[in-house]
């Protein structure tokens, strides 16, 4: 671990981290991707995140799919936990609810090998601090 | 590997359910299916878009195209004219109320969104617990910003510009208290970050923390810098153990990048941050209280003045904000006082979170800009009241806050407009109620937790609320009388004007706020005895029908107490000095011979 020195450190280290995540979130040919995002907030939790994150830790392993498992926080669809996130390579990412062992089953089988939208998608309806410069 | 080329996805909230969604999807497939079209585009139900309003809502993927209010018959035009022939159908386009343009890629009409998030920014984006993806999402960015092109005059100034006030409820202004807290001059100042939130229903400041923690860290830290302190400490509940273990990773994690410690960033300025649990003493957010408790007394809150700005923990001087405060802080000079001070309203700027409870179909955490109207957030975002009920009322502010009808559903959220409302702000926890639920409970649900939480400090909170709920006991008993209630009313009064700290002086508000806005529902309870939401037990009694009963013994059986007697195969009937009312009967009955009075 190198320690952040300087100002010109900070801003070095953010644009090396963010190339390493752009790659990740875009991918290329070469490196077809596929991300998964967990919402695990203490109500992710509570409503079965962990077991459906092991699911697809396991699961996309054995079914031999490149893909990153990581957990975040709270997505804010409570009523819809456990919720999850699939970042397909040079797509939009998806938000899926109510996800257990089955419904992962059937995103993985369907929607990440075969792009077939399966029911239970969370349209995003929230601007982010990104695109609003108002 | 797509399978598909197109998808169109149909929203399946609830509102355009019942506007026609299903058919919709039906009708879309049976043409894609005529022209053969089944394996090509995909037709799909999706989650509420939070845009009722314009419901039934279909999405064409990849293109983004947005078809408003579209009715069962127009599957045809869409499937025609879109999928085969690729152009979009101009008259289910929305058209911008501004200038009637229409619009048709969603991504560019973000103002349909009625959300913002600011606070939220990371929740739900990075890993919580790996500081550089938050770096990678401009994570201290802030701080380095203000350390190296800033004095903390400047920076205190740049966020009395923002006009951004506390989250946590009374709504102060951020800057002016920093400014305060800058001016007192002492050998050791410090930080403080209240994480003791504990409305009912509240969830706001637990998510911030679990989501995004690196927010509050470089907020906290750029707090130290304006003020003159190296020392932040967290009063976060002992009850919130993950968001202690991810707050606890990522001050480490600070620790190790050199963003936490001595001389950050090389620019001579250093500081840390602890943590100090507490046992979730309502009473506890409270400022004083609070920092009692860290400081190892009783949880009790002082009369200010002093306020912790001259004389805090330790007696030095203190800032404390709230979790949600210092989450907005890091963008606020990321994008500037200009940007943050033309979002919300004349006098509340920004976003508020709020944990959407209660009778709502999309119970959730929401972030809206400052106002907002309630009618926006309950039936765009949060997609209604279950199961088609009749709204009633909506609870904020927890237990200091009030209830707002259907005549406040229109009023622009900001925090003047809740207290002329007869409400306030309050953390952020919004209790959505409907038809079903009794406004004369609810208001003793509050009373029970205040008098729980009561330090027991000052003789109106301790007595005052007490003998508060006892009046509302009586009255649900239906044993109230009309000079009950004008003691309701004196008794709350006398509490709020007299009570040392916001505990007290808020906590009559759920009583004030049901007798001011639903009068004839106090006045049934105590003149015709009748509770109209059915859940006053004492106002009610279940009496079995002869005609339909048909002697089954069902009722009788199932009765835990023995209250219902009769002849196998004649009428039963209920003893009422015996039935403790716990419904067992009604659900066991096949015949409906069983109703509530």
């Amino acid at each position: 671990m190198v320690k952040v020195k300087s100002l010109a450190d900070l801003q070095n280290l953010k644009a090396n981290l963010q190339t390493k995540v752009d790659l990740r979130e875009k991918g290329d040919s070469a490196e077809r991707l596929v991300q998964v995002r967990v919402a695990m907030a203490t109500c992710g939790i509570a409503s079965g995140a962990k077991k459906v994150m092991e699911f697809f830790i396991d699961e996309l392993e054995k079914r031999n799919i490149d893909a990153v498992v990581t957990q975040t926080g709270c997505m804010g669809y409570c009523y819809a936990e456990p919720t999850i996130e699939v970042k397909l390579p040079n797509q939009d990412p998806v938000v899926f609810g109510y996800v257990d062992s089955k419904k992962a089953d059937e995103i993985i089988e369907k929607y990440i090998k075969n792009g077939e939208l399966v029911p239970g998608i969370i349209p995003v309806n929230y601007e982010t601090i990104d695109n609003n410069n108002q | 590997m797509t399978k598909y080329k197109m998808h169109l996805l149909v929203c399946g909230g609830t509102g355009c359910r019942a506007s026609a969604s299903d058919a919709i999807v039906g009708k879309l497939q049976k043409e894609l299916d005529e022209k053969n079209l089944q394996d090509e585009v995909q037709v799909v139900m999706t989650g509420c878009f939070g845009f009722c309003e314009k419901g039934p809502i279909v999405k064409v993927l990849p293109d983004n195209t947005f078809y408003v209010q579209v009715k069962p018959d127009d599957a045809k035009v869409i499937v025609e004219e879109h999928v085969i022939k690729g152009r979009k159908v101009e008259k289910l386009l929305y058209k911008d109320p501004a200038d009637q343009k229409e619009i048709s890629d969603s991504k560019h009409m973000g103002f349909y969104k009625k959300q913002l998030r600011i606070a939220l920014r990371n929740c739900g984006v990075i890993n919580p617990e790996n500081i550089e993806e938050a770096i990678a999402r401009d994570a201290y960015a802030a701080l380095a910003k203000v350390l190296t092109e800033m004095t903390p005059q400047q920076a205190i100034q740049e966020m009395i510009d923002s006009g951004l006030r506390g989250r946590g409820g009374g709504g102060f202004p951020t800057g002016m208290k920093w400014k305060i807290a800058s001016q007192n001059h002492a050998d050791q100042k410090y930080v403080v970050c209240n994480a003791d939130e504990g409305d009912p229903g509240a969830f706001m400041d637990r998510s911030i923390l679990e989501g995004d923690p690196h927010s509050v860290i470089e907020a906290m830290a750029i707090n130290g810098y304006c003020i003159g302190a190296t020392k932040g400490l967290v009063y976060i509940r002992a009850e919130y153990p993950l968001a202690i273990e991810r707050l606890k990773i990522a001050i480490n994690q600070a620790r190790e990048y050199g963003l936490l410690g001595d001389d950050i960033l090389g620019t001579g300025f250093s500081f840390d941050i602890q943590l100090r649990y507490g046992a979730g003493a309502f009473v506890c957010g409270e400022e004083t209280a609070l920092i009692h408790s860290m400081e190892g007394e009783r949880g009790e809150p002082t009369f200010k003045p002093p306020f912790p700005a001259e004389s805090g923990y330790l007696g030095k001087p203190t800032n404390v904000n709230n979790v949600e405060t210092y989450a907005n802080i890091p963008v606020i000079y990321l994008k500037g006082a200009n940007w943050f001070n033309k979002i919300g309203t004349a006098k509340s700027k920004g976003t508020k979170v709020f944990a959407l409870a209660g009778k709502i179909n999309n119970v959730g955490l929401i972030e809206v800009p400052m106002g907002t109207t309630l009618r926006e957030v309950i039936y765009e975002i949060g997609g209604g009241i279950k199961d088609g009920k009749k709204f009633k009322a909506v609870q904020t502010g927890g237990p200091s806050g009030g209830c707002l009808t259907e005549k406040h559903l229109d009023t622009p959220i900001d925090y003047d407009n809740l207290i002329a409302s007869g409400s306030m702000m309050g953390s952020g926890g919004m209790i959505v109620m409907d038809e079903d639920d009794c406004m004369v409970s609810v208001a003793r649900f509050y009373l029970d937790f205040t008098v729980e939480e009561s330090c027991g400090k000052c003789a109106p909170c301790r007595i005052g609320n007490k003998r508060l709920h006892e009046q509302l006991d009586i009255i649900c008993k239906g044993k109230g009388t009309l000079a009950d209630m004008d003691k309701l009313r004196n008794l709350s009064h006398v509490i709020k004007d007299t009570s040392l700290c916001g505990l007290g002086q808020t906590s009559p508000n759920p009583v004030l706020s049901t007798l001011d806005n639903f009068y004839d529902e106090y006045l049934e309870h105590v003149h015709d005895k009748k509770c109209r939401a059915g859940v006053c037990k004492d106002l009610m009694q279940y009496i079995i029908d002869t005609e339909p009963c048909v002697g089954c013994t069902a009722c009788a059986r199932v009765c835990p107490v023995g209250a219902i007697s009769g002849e196998r195969k004649g009428p039963h009937t209920i003893d009422q000095t015996i039935c403790i009312k716990c419904g067992a009967c009604m659900d066991k009955c096949k015949f409906n011979a069983i109703s509530i009075h």
